[in-house]
């Protein structure tokens, strides 16, 4: 049996596809098996992360619609042997994703698969609900500004009400606080957010904290997923943070600024 | 940051300070929210049809509040009438 994980956030741009590109691929690399799926139908981009977007040919949609089956849809990532990604489709609309439907497709992967990475798109629409309706854990992406704060709330508030571990009564979803776009510099100043602001407010288990870096753009560009830059801040952020999920005890580190020298100080920079 | 301007520089109150505060009130509100019976708005609704009947009020004369506490739940109604419906009965 998998583990369902949804990547959630309510509010868009925050980083979802980047971190379930690099958590799936986290999780991949320390030998599990590992279905990314990507939730946006209409406006699929996952594949673009993950570097595989001309080899796409069926999709989500297709599985579900019984036009392909898993495997002819399932993309082998190349990188590494124990990653494949369902990518959604570009052009149907989103009601295409029933509950039904959905809910076969995750039980197929769950029998041959140890993780599935539920990538959810923006919003509280239909695509949001059902990427997380089935998920045992969710991973709430969270930008250190009022309105993700915000979002990321209501999506706790939908986790809790809407999903099927809610409806039936079973163990609660496990809920994680991913924050992205940490820059200790400016919550140093004062002008951003900290990790124990946005952790008192919404009162989560801390996965991990993704500082700003540049490194994710690079990334995305080149369609890798951040997390194998391993001498990169962010890469190195996420390969904690898939530590932690799988239970290691792992120090948080880019929390604080890097201490100037002198000379920095001095003439800025 | 410059020599310069270390000396210069007026070190404001950080605006994170106010975006906590926004935040924690903003969330205590939508989680209020969020555990409010589904039919309070209907409710309200149908109170003020039937208080229409006698006396001539608008929508925000009548509030309605929900708390829930450890053993019990308290509904408060509150209907503010106006000046001229006191001579009007």
């Amino acid at each position: 049996m998998a583990r369902i994980i949804v990547i959630t956030s309510g509010k868009g741009g925050v980083g979802k596809t980047t971190t379930s590109a690099a958590l799936a691929m986290g999780l991949a690399q320390r030998g599990h098996r590992t279905a990314v799926v990507d939730f946006d139908v209409g406006l699929r981009n996952l594949d673009l992360i993950m570097g595989c977007e001309r080899r796409v040919v069926y999709d989500f949609v297709n599985v579900i619609n019984q036009e392909a089956n898993l495997n002819q849809a399932l993309i082998r990532d190349k990188r590494c042997d124990n990653l494949y990604v369902l990518p959604a489709s570009q052009t149907r609309d989103k009601d295409a994703l029933t509950k039904d439907g959905v809910g076969r497709v995750l039980d197929e992967l769950s029998q041959t698969f140890d993780y599935v990475v539920c990538d959810s798109p923006a919003g509280i629409e239909h695509g949001a609900t059902m990427a997380m309706y089935f998920a045992d854990d969710a991973v709430v992406v969270t930008n250190p500004e009022v309105s993700s704060v915000r979002d990321s709330d209501r999506m706790l508030g939908i986790l809790s009400s809407k999903s099927k571990r809610a409806e039936t009564n079973a163990e609660p979803i496990r809920e994680y606080l991913l924050l992205t776009r940490y820059d200790p510099l400016r919550v140093q100043s004062g002008e951003m957010l900290s990790v124990k602001d946005v952790q008192e407010i919404l009162s989560l288990s801390l996965l991990g904290v993704i500082p700003e870096s540049k490194a994710v753009l690079t990334a995305s560009n080149s369609g890798v997923p951040v997390i194998l830059d391993r001498e990169s801040d962010a890469g190195q952020a996420y390969g904690d943070a898939v530590g932690r999920y799988l239970g290691e005890d792992v120090q948080h580190r880019f929390i604080e600024a890097q201490k100037k020298g002198f000379f920095s100080r001095l003439f800025g920079g | 940051m410059g020599l310069l301007d270390y000396f210069l520089r007026t070190r404001p109150k950080g605006s994170a300070n106010v975006a906590k505060e926004r935040l924690q009130i903003l969330v205590a509100h939508d989680r209020a929210e969020r555990h409010r019976p589904p039919y309070l708005q209907k409710l309200q609704r149908e109170i003020l049809e039937v208080i229409r009947k006698y006396v001539e009020i608008d929508l925000s004369a009548v509030s309605v509040n929900y708390e829930q506490g450890d053993t019990h739940e308290v509904l408060e109604l509150n209907i503010v009438l106006p000046e001229a419906a006191r001579h009007r009965a």
